[in-house]
């Protein structure tokens, strides 16, 4: 099966790159735009069974995401 | 609503009982929730330096060229033509232990906001870095992130990484050294110090927005051992953003070239609290803060979390009424917040407004200059002992080549090519030297002036005794600026130590000091200022004391310098000084013979001024073709080094002296320099050495290392081969 | 020292434009400066016009902190406009580093950069060889000169489609690749897994250029080389041959 990753900077954590972005939209006349919060997407294939959601989870808090600064979501998509 | 039953606040915020008193009485009253916190980031170690104040008055700080001595934001130093360096180093430890890459990259960018608080441009980055032993995940890890998170935040600001040290050894495994140093050049004129002057002054906050992150991060993070509740300290953890700073810098010196400030402050540790009451009691007034102007990056934040906010990339101004709004609009050319968020009064107290109302009223140099000291007995632990190792205490190794080649891949002493090809280290364009050698030299545009800047440090040494590795630590440093033609001038230092409170500990600190005072009084390079560490320590286990010096020399003409690499075939090699290699506290020692003991030997300071001083007339006058420091490997991997770095071989022949031959090629000794001269100069150049020891060990030759004592051969291998040993070690380790 | 107020029609006058997060502003300006025959000056990004400038040079560095991608932002500054209209007219547009991702990303050079194949950071000094030395960016080289200029990036790993890198070659377009001391093209002489070694290139119209490796740190003998000067030079003569 198929696992979709979505890593963002957790609340309240600075996101230098979203507050970067979201002083640039202005002056390309997208105005009232806030909130802009910069992560990643992961797609990776797993065996499928009971045990993937909690791989998944591992996953990402030993590695996709830094749980120190990331939050981080994941939906698992049968094939 | 109902709780349990809690502590006391103030001990919630790590205040003691008596100091929650003292608090009362230079209140006059009991604090609020605002002023208690204020208070209690105040007089935390990392701010209060509770523990370290009484010895660190004693340090010399004073020299013709100190135009600033510690105190400020900076050391600043005159290097003649109207120009000045400023400089400091400060540790990141606690934060990097946490979160490697973001703890060393907020490290940088609070360094470097130090520097341009100065009205300095930031010229160089060095950093000496300690981490546990590389077979571990973890301290890989942690090397790597730690190095990534210096290389993001130095390369996007354009500051170049020239120099530091990297040591591995176990026990720094549960806490990394991570200290960092920044280097600025200013013009005399154009020096900024953060003294809040003229009462109805305007106060300006500028940069990034501030949030929690970081709330009580720096001063509670260094003010504590780490032990399990470290997991629930990581919220504090702070995100850098090189971006934002990389304008403040810019925004901060183009209002100093309009000679806009009155003064500046950079904010860190205990935030609008610290740079606010700091800026206050050096200029002697008072600050109005309204925090209801600040702007801010969370909602529903308490008043005392904006106050003590450590959110980065935030600098504090002090500007007259006249020059408000072209700081303002200098803020806005520059796509940075700017507000006016205070004033400057003549109260001498710091006053927080919510808006009109009154919401902390506190005397400034109680904040300040009151925090109680502590003054700890010593214990001197069972690990230093009087007397040196007997030279036959370990066995003597049978195969000296395979020796050699184990302590040229040691982490300890291979090259760091792995480490410093990712840092930028030619951005300005002043690199005078390629890195790896001793010092790193920057050409000062405009000038023939050179500076030269190193880092140094021997927590293992300190351990064994920590006044002597002090001593040895400064004149070591010292030595490496000399090596390169530089005269040293100035030091600032970082103080890494265990928890104070404990005797050891204490002791540790106090020797260190104290002979780290003796070395900077003896070589002429006064302390322009630094930072202190304590509770270095994980689960009761205290890192080696670790002072670090990071030094600055200058030479009239950079284009005089020398590097440490042999050069031409048939060229003499000389030892100077007349130090007696010792295995204790050597790398020999721990690589080959797994242990770390005995007493390590003491540096002669008033023969290291003289080895110095012919080291650099004899590079200035262009008589001395490469020199090179004996430091760690000893006197072989001293010459290997320069073997390596010059492509080219060497045939040397040692006289043992009574000296096993082991300590003499391996063994460590504070005060020995190898230098190489042209044939036809030796004989003269020994001549004039007056009374330091200069002795012929032997010539550049061919393309092999052979090692001889007393006629017999001890060692021999292709350059190739200890290139190959001595340049690919740490890749191996880390992609293994 | 050259005055860069002054527009004699002696001086070659190079633009040097500020973004915010440009960090090797001040060196190219520095570096220009140290030819006889040139002087520079800034442009800000938010200005609009390009005037009195031969040579516009978007420098290096991390323009907007190089976040969401290399270039990205920085393509969408106000002088991204002029300095298009420039190199429409024929003007002389250089990018190293920084300036030559930016140039890819507001499409003025075909291709696009990945991140090193290493995935670090790289600083070093590697060879070059000059595979065109009939430009106005080469022309004081001599072809298949192999040339000591370093890199220093975390993007510089170019890439273009099959299409595009027949173009370039076609086209002689690609002015530096990576080689080993000896001049030969190899992998391990890559340092960031260019496609075809790829160090620098033009436009078709040979115009526009971008170089990843940092002229500007070698032309000074006393911070380790002078192979960056003649890259300085090619352009100088190329603008001093067109006024004639």
């Amino acid at each position: 099966m198929k696992a979709k990753v979505y890593i963002t900077p957790k609340a309240g954590i600075l996101d230098p790159q979203g507050v970067t972005i979201e002083r640039s939209l202005p002056a390309l006349g997208f105005e009232g735009v806030h909130n802009v919060r910069v992560g990643k997407y992961i797609e990776l294939e797993l065996p499928a069974g009971d045990g993937a959601a909690e791989a998944v989870d591992q996953m990402c808090q030993k590695l996709l995401a830094n749980p120190i600064i990331e939050d981080f979501e994941f939906e698992l998509v049968p094939e | 609503m109902s709780e349990p039953a809690q502590k006391p606040a103030y001990e919630l915020l790590g205040l003691k009982k008596k100091e929650y008193d003292g608090i009362c009485d230079a209140m006059g009253r009991e604090p609020n929730y605002v002023e208690l916190a204020v208070f209690s980031l105040m007089w935390s170690e990392h701010c209060g330096y509770k523990h370290s104040r009484p010895l660190l008055k004693h340090l010399p700080t004073e020299g013709e060229r100190i135009l600033q001595g510690p105190g400020e934001n900076a050391g600043v130093i005159d290097i003649g033509e109207g120009r000045a360096i400023a400089m400091k180093i400060e540790s990141h430890n606690h934060p990097s232990a946490i979160e490697p890459f973001q703890g060393a990259a907020t490290g940088i960018g609070g360094i470097v906001r130090d520097i341009f608080a100065m009205g300095a441009r930031p010229i160089a980055n060095l950093d000496p870095l300690h981490f546990g032993s590389l077979d571990k995940a973890r301290q890989r890890f942690l090397l790597e992130g730690v190095v990534e998170g210096i290389a993001a935040y130095g390369n996007c600001m354009g500051i170049p990484t020239i120099g530091g040290e990297i040591h591995f050894e176990d026990p720094y495994e549960g806490n990394c050294l991570v200290n960092v140093m920044c280097v600025g050049m200013v013009e005399n004129d154009k020096i900024l110090r953060a003294r809040a002057e003229g009462p109805g002054n305007l106060v300006v906050l500028f940069g990034s927005t501030t949030g929690r992150d970081g709330i009580g991060g720096a001063s509670i993070l260094a003010s504590a051992e780490f032990d399990e509740s470290a997991e629930e300290k990581r919220p504090t953890v702070q995100v850098g953003d090189p971006f934002t700073e990389k304008k403040l810098l810019e925004a901060s010196l183009e209002m100093r070239d309009k000679g806009l400030l009155v003064a500046l402050q950079d904010l860190g540790a205990a935030g609008i609290s610290s740079s606010s009451s700091e800026m206050a009691s050096k200029g002697g007034v008072g600050i109005d803060i309204d925090i209801s102007r600040v702007p801010l990056r969370e909602q529903g934040m308490e008043p005392f979390e904006i106050m003590i906010s450590e959110s980065q990339e935030r600098m504090l101004a002090v500007v007259t009424p006249e020059n408000e709004q072209a700081v303002l609009d200098t803020c806005a050319k520059w796509d940075l917040d700017a507000t006016v968020v205070g004033k400057v009064t003549d109260t001498r107290r710091l006053r927080v407004f919510d808006g009109d109302e009154l919401i902390g009223d506190m005397p400034v140099t109680a904040l300040v200059d009151e925090a109680p000291t502590y003054v700890v007995d010593t214990v001197r632990p069972a690990h230093e002992v009087d007397e040196p190792l007997a030279g036959d205490h370990y066995p003597e190794p049978k195969d000296y080549s395979e020796v050699l080649t184990a302590l040229l891949a040691s982490p300890n002493i291979c090259s760091k090519r792995w480490v410093y090809e990712q840092y930028d280290h030619m951005v300005q364009t002043n690199n005078a030297l390629w890195p790896g050698g001793a010092a790193a030299v920057l050409r000062i545009k405009g000038s023939d002036t050179g500076i030269a800047v190193t880092t140094d440090g021997n927590g293992r040494h300190c351990y064994l005794d920590p006044r002597r590795g002090a001593r040895a630590v400064v004149a070591e440093a010292a030595r490496n600026i000399s090596c390169v033609g530089a005269e040293p001038v100035a030091i600032t230092n970082c103080l890494n130590f265990g928890n104070p409170e404990k005797g050891e500990i204490y002791h540790q600190f106090r020797e260190a000091v104290e002979g780290m005072g003796e070395a900077c009084e003896a070589l002429g390079t006064p302390v322009t200022g630094g930072n202190v560490s304590f509770y270095n320590e994980s689960f009761g286990q205290a890192i080696y004391p670790n002072p670090v010096v990071g030094m600055m020399g200058i030479v009239d003409d950079v284009r005089l310098i020398q590097d440490h690499s042999f050069k031409d075939e048939g060229d003499v090699i000389l030892l100077l000084g007349g130090a007696r290699p010792a295995v204790d506290g050597s790398e020999y020692q721990l690589v080959v013979h797994g242990e770390v003991a005995g007493r390590i030997p003491d540096v002669d300071l008033e023969m290291e001024k003289q080895l110095q001083k012919l080291v650099r007339a004899g590079i200035l006058e262009g008589k001395i073709k490469s020199a090179h420091d004996v430091s760690s490997g000893g006197i072989a991997c001293c010459v290997a080094e320069a073997a390596i770095a010059g492509g080219a071989g060497a045939d040397i022949e040692l006289e043992t002296d009574g000296l096993r031959p082991d300590l003499l090629l391996f063994g460590e000794a504070p005060g020995l320099i190898v230098v190489t001269v042209a044939g036809a100069d030796a004989d003269a150049f020994i001549a004039a050495a007056g009374d330091v020891p200069a002795q012929r060990i032997g010539r550049v030759a061919g393309g092999a290392l052979r090692f001889r004592a007393d006629g017999e051969e001890l060692a021999s291998m292709p350059v190739a081969d200890a290139a190959g040993a001595w340049g690919s070690a740490l890749e191996k380790i880390l992609e293994h | 020292m050259a005055a860069s107020s002054q527009t004699s029609v002696e001086t070659v006058r190079f633009g040097v434009v500020v973004f915010p997060g440009s960090n090797c502003d001040a060196d190219s300006y520095d570096m220009v400066n140290t030819f006889p025959g040139a002087g520079a000056r800034y442009l800000w990004h938010k200005d609009t016009v390009i005037e009195d400038v031969d040579c516009v040079f978007l420098p290096g560095g991390f323009s907007y902190g190089d976040y969401l991608r290399c270039g990205a932002i920085a393509r969408f500054s106000p002088i991204m406009a002029a300095v298009r209209d420039f190199a429409a007219a024929g003007g002389l547009v250089i990018g190293i580093c920084n300036g030559f991702q930016i140039l890819l990303e507001a499409g003025l050079l075909p291709g696009a950069m990945h991140q090193n194949e290493g995935l670090k950071f790289i600083c070093k000094l590697v060879s070059l060889r000059v595979e065109n030395a009939g430009t106005p960016f080469t022309s004081a080289y001599e072809k298949h000169q192999v040339v000591k200029i370093p890199v220093a990036h975390h993007e510089g790993n170019y890439f273009i489609d099959d299409e595009g890198m027949a173009a370039l070659e076609a086209n002689g377009q690609i002015l530096f690749r990576y080689c080993d001391d000896d001049g030969e093209v190899t992998a391990a002489a890559n340092p960031n897994g260019s496609l075809g070694s790829i160090a620098g290139i033009c436009n078709a119209e040979g115009n526009v250029f971008g170089m990843m490796p940092h002229p500007e740190r070698v032309s000074d003998a006393i911070v380790g080389g002078t192979d960056g000067r003649a890259f300085f030079q090619s352009i100088i003569d190329s603008v001093l041959e067109g006024r004639e």
